[in-house]
């Protein structure tokens, strides 16, 4: 029998492994060249505002006055930014006690259908676009907000509660699955000391899950903060710094979305808009810390 | 009070929280609906929109957002699939890995509003791609590609460990491995987070006014080649997605109907978005079943 001459060292499925591996890594390398050049770009946008222009950071962010268009333009950003946190925190303050409930109740009221029951409910609220609550807004708070309270009814009320239901199913489903991973133990043990439902959930499975909720809420927080459309379909879009619920104000995704399509690329005007999602985008990499934080403390 | 009726009063005020929110869907929905399905019409669906007029349709607005979506797919399957199997079943703990789910974390969490603004620099004015169809399937591939890297780690890893152990014993290699043992397991699970990441897509507006434009030029539907400016299928043209259109109605639409204009466009997004949960369920148990000869989903 004839002896098969010894194949080459490179086989078949070391290519193969080769291409897999490299296709792989095109793909990693194109995520963080993503991210950089995101940071990159928006950052030298948004910082030739204090650069180039003789606007400086404070001004930027404490000013009160916004006139872009002013002999003397202002570019104080304050109405925008207090805008943006008053809603977002609002919207969070409606928000948490409602998805705290709903978690509760899919988990440890009803079990069984409650999660049967609330599940799509939490997809499906995730799942419509974001427009389509600025329309209901539009179309059905506003006008009740008007009926009802002073004001014209758009303005903060208007966004936080449109941005609250937005953010329901972030914060419910997060507080949902730090619920059901909860060591089933615990719970027995606060039952077979004698304590009841409400006393296990307010003084056991609350505390213990305490940082998990907290990341979802600021989950959500991140959501709202960043929302752009719906807010601005209600808020009114005043540049001032809001005196009450119900007056009309603005916020930084809202202005941004309004003015940079009638601005000149590279004007001071359109750089200071950048300056704002700059701003943004550092509100994002501290909400995403904020998480860190949370889950580091989460680990049980 | 004694601990019993506090108990009592608790459970009661949880379940009618929960409640609540069941109530809010179903009014939201309702509402969607009531308001926007008598306006629906296959009239509506097809004819283009009027600028002052009533009486004004979302065909080529709907047609772009389906379009949109397709080249997003096109683009973010494969790379999510490639970056989320290297994160799932190459990636070592250690530094470097770290640094990548960082960065899919804070991709994803980033604003759309932001993405569009870095997509209007980099895609639309720096690469010179103008407002276009695939300037917006660029600038939502930043939005999707995170979600598609997480879709398709979590699918991974939730393959038991025993398949890829017997690939091992069998002498196969890593790649070969992650082809055919762990991906047809993983895949129902893909396909299911891809359907849902679609109907997020589909419904994306702000990241789209900066990249694929506000406007619709004239479209010719029996033009079929794609390089005609007036073609359906040119990805270089600008393009209006029905959220977009949903948007500008609201805030500086003219017609006359504009509020029935909007009311129709929301139902026709949000049945889309109902039609994508439920073939995403659908689909994901079918293939489940026909790869795995099983009869449920686990």
């Amino acid at each position: 029998m004839r002896v098969k001459p010894k194949k080459s060292r490179i086989e078949k499925h070391h290519i193969e492994d080769f291409i897999g591996r490299s296709y792989m890594s095109f793909c990693v390398l194109l995520l963080i060249v993503i991210i950089i050049s995101m940071v990159y770009f928006v950052a030298s946008k948004g910082l030739s505002t204090f650069f180039s222009g003789n606007v400086s950071v404070a001004d930027f962010l404490f000013g009160r006055k916004w006139a872009p268009e002013a002999d003397t333009p202002l570019y104080g950003a304050l109405p925008f930014i207090s805008g943006s946190f008053l809603v977002t925190l609002l919207a969070a303050l409606i928000a948490s006690p409602l998805s705290i409930c709903a978690a509760l109740f899919m988990t440890e009221i009803v079990p069984g259908w409650g999660k049967k029951l609330l599940q799509p409910v939490i997809e499906l609220l995730a799942g419509i676009p974001s427009v389509v609550y600025g329309f209901i807004g539009l179309s059905v708070i506003v006008p009740f907000l008007r009926n009802t309270l002073p004001g014209q009814g758009i303005g903060v009320a208007a966004g936080a509660l449109v941005l609250s239901v937005m953010i329901l199913p972030t914060i419910t489903s997060v507080a949902a699955d730090a619920l059901a991973s909860l060591p089933q133990n615990l719970k027995e043990s606060s039952f077979a000391l004698g304590a009841t439902r409400w006393q296990t959930i307010s003084r056991v499975i609350i505390p213990t899950t305490f940082p998990a909720i907290m990341t979802g809420i600021v989950l959500g927080m991140a959501r709202a903060f960043g929302e752009a459309l719906a807010v601005q379909m209600v808020i009114g879009n005043a540049p001032f710094v809001p005196k009450s619920l119900f007056e009309s104000a603005s916020t930084l995704t809202s202005v941004i979305t309004l003015s940079m399509g009638n601005t000149t690329m590279n004007s001071p005007h359109n750089n200071a808009l950048w300056s704002m999602a700059l701003v943004l985008m550092v509100m994002t990499f501290v909400f995403v810390f904020l998480v860190r934080l949370l889950e580091r403390r989460n680990k049980i | 009070m004694k601990p019993r009726t506090v108990d009592k009063i608790a459970t009661s005020l949880i379940v009618f929280f929960a409640l609540i929110i069941v109530a809010i869907l179903v009014g939201l929905l309702g509402y969607i609906m009531f308001r926007g399905l008598s306006h629906i019409s296959w009239d509506f669906l097809t004819s283009a929109p009027q600028k002052i007029r009533a009486g004004g349709g979302v065909g080529p607005q709907l047609f772009n957002s389906i379009f949109l979506l397709v080249l997003t797919l096109i683009i973010t399957v494969p790379l999510g699939l490639g970056a989320g199997i290297f994160m799932a079943e190459y990636a070592r703990p250690g530094k470097l890995t770290g640094f990548i789910r960082l960065i899919v974390e804070v991709l994803s969490s980033f604003p759309s509003i932001v993405v569009g603004l870095f997509g209007l620099l980099l895609i639309v004015n720096y690469f010179n791609l103008g407002f276009s169809l695939i300037s917006g399937a660029l600038a939502l591939t930043v939005f999707n590609l995170p979600l598609m890297v997480r879709i398709t780690e979590q699918a991974f890893r939730s393959v038991p460990k025993q398949q890829k152990e017997a690939g091992f014993a069998l002498g196969l290699s890593k790649w070969k491995i992650v082809t055919s043992v762990l991906l047809p397991v993983a895949l129902p699970t893909i396909i299911t987070g891809t359907i849902l990441s679609a109907g997020r897509v589909f419904g994306e507006a702000a990241a789209l006014m900066f990249t694929a434009g506000m406007s619709s030029p004239r479209l010719d539907f029996t033009n079929w080649n794609p390089l005609s400016p007036s073609s359906p299928l040119n990805p270089f043209r600008p393009a209006e997605t029905l959220a977009v259109h949903i948007w500008k109605v609201n805030s500086e639409g003219l017609a006359p109907d504009a509020a029935q204009i909007a009311a129709g466009a929301s139902a026709v997004l949000v049945i889309t978005v109902l039609i994508f949960n439920l073939a995403a369920r659908f689909f994901g148990r079918l293939i489940y079943r026909k790869l795995t000869a099983s009869k449920t989903m686990n």
